[in-house]
């Protein structure tokens, strides 16, 4: 229990580090955008869209620093992230939770699979050394872990959607379509999404195979495998039981630890694929520069990776009775 | 009931050419265990004697392999047996007692799932009678039921030693092999286990392997004795004539450097150098370096097991002058066992 | 290191592959002259041009000849692999260390700030720091990559450092009267040489594919001569809707095969450095009787 305490603790700290540096960030760059920006919009719009303009960057409010940082985490606090330039007059957080949707389908499913699917082949690979799955694995799933996540987005558009025309590869839908919970727009969804969807788990699969690998091949050096073999078990069973369940919970707080690398992979095919996600967000964001709806999603990104990590904590604390004890 | 004979496990390594060179941590070692025996193998780190250990419980990893000689356990040789045959017997007539317990128990299993383990791998199904068996052979080593739900890390030491002998014993095997079960302890702790163990002994019967780099301590409690040496057998006979009157220089040696607690304060005699490096075996006695009684032929000639008198020992000191033994093989094949009868 | 590591090392394919792939970049970086006869950025020939003799790799949509730009290109995505891996590695070297050297207070700050930055998701952080830069320059790049990128090799160097501290010569090198700074930099730092290489790897690996990747999303700047900017061309001249997929094929490989030297040469670190992990052999001839080797392959 004192365990998820502090990692909640450390949740909430992160938290704040990150919003306080979306805070300082702007007003630490130089060139200081902060002016530059309310340059190029003063006399565009007014009132409330100039104010949150102005909580973002502090100019022209005449407040101090210390109050301006006050004010602003009281926004945050409240939900109120300002206006979207560029989507103006929409509120930031109606602007956001459009994408949401379609990355939580994308980015969610996809990195589940690829958890799944690298632990179970990183399992095999270690289980029978010296067989076809750990020659060919280990070398290949170097090498693919080296290639950038947009380009093999691009090699996928240039053979499967462009060369032989099997699947879509531009947005998550037809973009004449109107929504509906009926089968042929649901699987044309998923028709959108499968390109993306495997680029996607061929870039992020690599790291955890060969993590899970690797730590795999620790545990069955252990003692207490050559135990389970002492005591005639059966081998599926010590494969599992023993080697892969302390095997795995290394594995755990490198999964949110990657969960880095995936979001990045997830913002790059987004953008490759014109995939309406958070991450083609926070893109277009950043070329309009509609600043209060790119610091928006920066925190959102932050947020869900922080959470990813506090969840993988409890998993650790539930499966890993070692956490348990008051040590 | 146990009969190893010339037993050889190498570990497969690979030269700077690319050749396979491998290095032999067992070298044609023999021995028999009768039933209810306590056999004590006495040797320095690195002498092979862990190795051994694993290969009579055919519990060798790559690259570690037998590559000689027989395992006969109740008239069945265990190295040709399929893993399938095998594990009818283990656990259930051949039990292991490893050196560590907090790295021999799961630490993510509690100990009453461990025991429940190798019950249910051995066909008992009865959830109660699974915990009626695990709290009898906790019983027997004196720890309470209740730590079956306990998970290693939350037993003391001792405790966790103690919990992994009663494992061993859920079948009431007929040979238990230990693994210096004692030198994760106190001096304290140590005796009141081999105590302990000699009493299970005694009540259940089943023989011991029983395997140390510390000779005083099977001294009180081991009928027979083997001392190893750089994977060879050096001598090997019942415990109280190899103390009162060790014949191999190394074990005289081995009984010099522990003081004993009566008598005149003597300066400690330890045995200089170290032992040979595996991966080169050395022409002649691969003791020679070392031995305060070495003869010019030692360097030369590899001494053979010889039979004196009920105690067998590797040393040309007891070699008769007329057996003139085939100069050393340092490769791979069969080197000839001489047995003066 | 000793010899043995080093021989060791030698005799891994997955070095040995990295090691020419990384040489031969290099090579590609010092003399680029000696390889492409076209300057990268002068747009003196036909667009959109195919492969030819004149023009390996065809031209771009500005009628550059893209084997020039992926030749000349080469020295600022090594310049950037090479000084944000050596930067960011130092500082987890310094952090990690001293965090596991000095304990206790120090220990728990240094690992806490540690864990922090690593949480806090680096690419949406470059991008949102990139985006107020605009047009990072590869100073820039550099100075960006090491400031968020230090904290993943910092943890694994800690923990490295951790199991050495109480080793004994270290003790002994405490008992001689030497003081925190020396024992850190003689006794403690030779003895993790071949992490620290193992983190200037990873560090460099990452760096080369999310400096890519910046310069790809068009917060690079656009008339450097990188990879990443060939691809943002690319993908801004839709080089593979229209056909000319060599445009956007080559920058790409380019760094995939960059990524695979650090990557490969990183593993083979891994293997030899862990006896553990290095490949097992399956025994090509056999002593023993079939029965064995049945059993041998039932039992894993």
């Amino acid at each position: 229990m004192r365990y998820v305490l502090r990692r909640a603790g450390f949740f909430l700290l992160t938290l704040w580090a990150a919003v306080t540096l979306n805070f300082f960030l702007p007003r630490m760059m130089p060139g200081n955008p902060a002016i530059a920006m309310m340059g190029k919009f003063r006399g565009k719009i007014g009132g409330q869209e100039l104010q949150a303009l102005e909580t973002i960057f502090g100019v022209g409010s005449g407040q101090s620093l210390p109050s301006q940082y006050v004010h602003y985490l009281g926004d945050i606090f409240t939900g109120n992230f300002g206006t979207s330039l560029f989507y103006f007059p929409s509120p930031v957080s109606q602007v956001v939770g459009t994408a949401v949707f379609w990355t939580l389908g994308l980015v969610g499913v996809t990195v589940i699979l690829a958890f799944a699917l690298g632990t179970g082949i990183g399992i095999l690979s270690a289980w029978r050394r010296g067989g076809l799955t750990d020659s060919i694995a280990p070398p290949l799933l170097v090498i693919t872990s080296a290639i950038p996540y947009f380009w093999v987005g691009m090699m996928f558009i240039l053979i499967f959607g462009l060369k032989l025309q099997w699947l879509p590869w531009s947005g998550g839908m037809n973009l004449t379509d109107t929504p509906a919970w009926t089968p042929s727009f649901i699987g044309d969804v998923l028709e959108h999404a499968l390109l993306p969807g495997l680029a996607l788990l061929i870039t992020t699969i690599g790291t955890w195979t060969l993590t899970m690998r690797n730590n795999m091949v620790t545990a069955l050096a252990e003692d207490y495998v050559r135990m389970a073999r002492a005591k005639g078990l059966r081998p599926h069973r010590i494969m599992l039981n023993y080697a892969a369940r302390n095997a795995i919970l290394p594995n755990l707080t490198g999964f949110a630890m990657s969960l880095g690398f995936v979001v990045s992979g997830a913002i790059l095919i987004e953008y490759v694929f014109n995939y309406p996600g958070v991450g083609y967000m926070l893109l277009q964001a950043v070329e309009n520069e509609d600043y209060p709806l790119m610091q928006a999603l920066f925190l959102l990104i932050t947020v869900a990776v922080l959470v990813a990590v506090l969840l993988a904590d409890i998993a650790t604390a539930i499966f890993d009775p070692r956490t348990r004890s008051s040590r | 009931m146990l009969e190893v004979s010339g037993l050889t496990v190498e570990y497969a390594a690979t030269t700077k050419a690319g050749g396979e060179s491998p290095v032999r941590a067992v070298d044609d070692v023999s021995f028999d265990v009768a039933a209810g025996e306590f056999v004590a193998i006495v040797g320095e780190s690195g002498c092979g004697k862990s190795t051994l250990l694993f290969a009579v419980a055919q519990l060798l990893s790559p690259p570690a392999a037998i590559t000689a000689g027989s395992v006969t356990f109740r008239g069945q040789d265990l190295v040709a047996m399929t893993d399938r045959r095998l594990a009818a017997i283990r656990w259930e007539k051949l039990s292991v007692v490893m050196q560590s317990a907090m790295n021999a128990l799961n630490p993510v299993m509690s100990v009453g799932a461990q025991f429940a383990d190798a019950l249910r791998a051995h066909g008992m199904s009865s959830r109660k009678a699974i915990a009626a068996r695990s709290a009898e052979v906790l019983r027997l080593v004196g720890i309470d039921a209740v730590h079956l739900k306990s998970f290693p890390h939350q037993l003391s030491g001792g405790m966790r030693q103690r919990a992994m002998i009663a494992m061993a014993l859920l079948f009431t095997p007929d040979l238990v092999i230990m693994d210096e079960p004692t030198s994760a302890l106190d001096v304290v702790a140590q005796r009141s286990l081999m105590t302990q163990i000699k009493e299970l002994q005694r009540e259940i019967g089943f023989a011991v392997i029983f395997v140390t780099h510390d000779m005083s301590l099977v001294s009180h409690y081991s009928d027979r004795l083997m001392v190893m040496y750089a994977g060879q057998v050096a001598e090997a006979g019942p415990t109280r004539r190899i103390f009162d009157n060790p014949l191999h220089p190394y074990s005289r040696g081995l009984l010099e450097a522990f003081p004993g607690i009566r008598g005149a304060k003597v300066p400690l005699q330890g045995i200089p150098g170290a032992p040979p490096d595996l991966s080169v075996i050395p022409n002649g006695c691969r003791f020679a370096p070392r031995c305060p009684a070495k003869m010019p032929e030692c360097e030369t000639t590899a001494p053979a097991l010889l039979d004196r008198d009920g105690v067998d020992v590797r040393c040309l000191l007891y070699a008769p002058a007329s057996a003139k033994t085939v100069p050393a093989d340092n490769g791979p094949g069969e080197k000839p066992r001489e047995r003066a009868q | 290191m000793t010899g043995r590591f080093w021989r060791a090392l030698a005799r891994s394919p997955k070095a040995t592959a990295g090691a020419i792939l990384l040489v031969a970049f290099i090579v590609l970086a010092l003399f680029p002259g000696l390889f492409a006869h076209d300057s990268p950025t002068a747009e003196a020939y036909a667009r959109n041009l195919g492969p030819s003799g004149a023009h390996l790799f065809g031209t771009t949509g500005l009628g550059q000849d893209v084997f020039a730009q992926a030749v000349y290109g080469t020295r600022q995505v090594l310049e950037i692999a090479f000084g944000a891996g050596l930067a960011s590695t130092v500082i987890a070297a310094l952090i990690g260390v001293a965090a596991a050297y000095l304990g206790g207070f120090w220990d728990g700050a240094l690992s806490l700030f540690t864990d922090v930055v690593l949480v806090i998701p680096l690419f949406p952080l470059l991008i949102v720091i990139a985006a107020y830069v605009h047009n990072s320059g590869t100073l820039v790049l550099i100075a960006v990559l090491t400031l968020t990128g230090w904290s993943y090799t910092a943890r694994q160097l800690r923990s490295q450092a951790l199991s050495l501290r109480n080793r004994d010569f270290l003790a002994a090198a405490r008992v001689r009267g030497e003081r925190a700074a020396y024992i850190i930099a003689v006794e403690i730092l030779p003895t993790m040489s071949s992490l620290l290489v193992a983190a200037f790897l990873t560090n460099a690996l990452y760096d080369v594919l999310f400096a890519s990747s910046l310069q790809f999303i068009g917060l690079g700047d656009p008339n450097s001569v990188a990879w990443g900017t060939m691809l943002y061309w690319a993908q801004n001249n839709e080089a593979l809707q229209t056909g000319y997929y060599l445009q956007a094929i080559v920058p790409g490989a380019a760094i995939a095969l960059l990524g695979a030297a650090f990557a490969l040469l990183n593993y083979a670190f891994d293997e030899v450095g862990n006896p553990a992990l290095r490949p097992v052999r399956a025994r090509r001839r056999s002593w023993l009787g079939a029965a064995r080797r049945i059993r041998r392959l039932a039992g894993a």
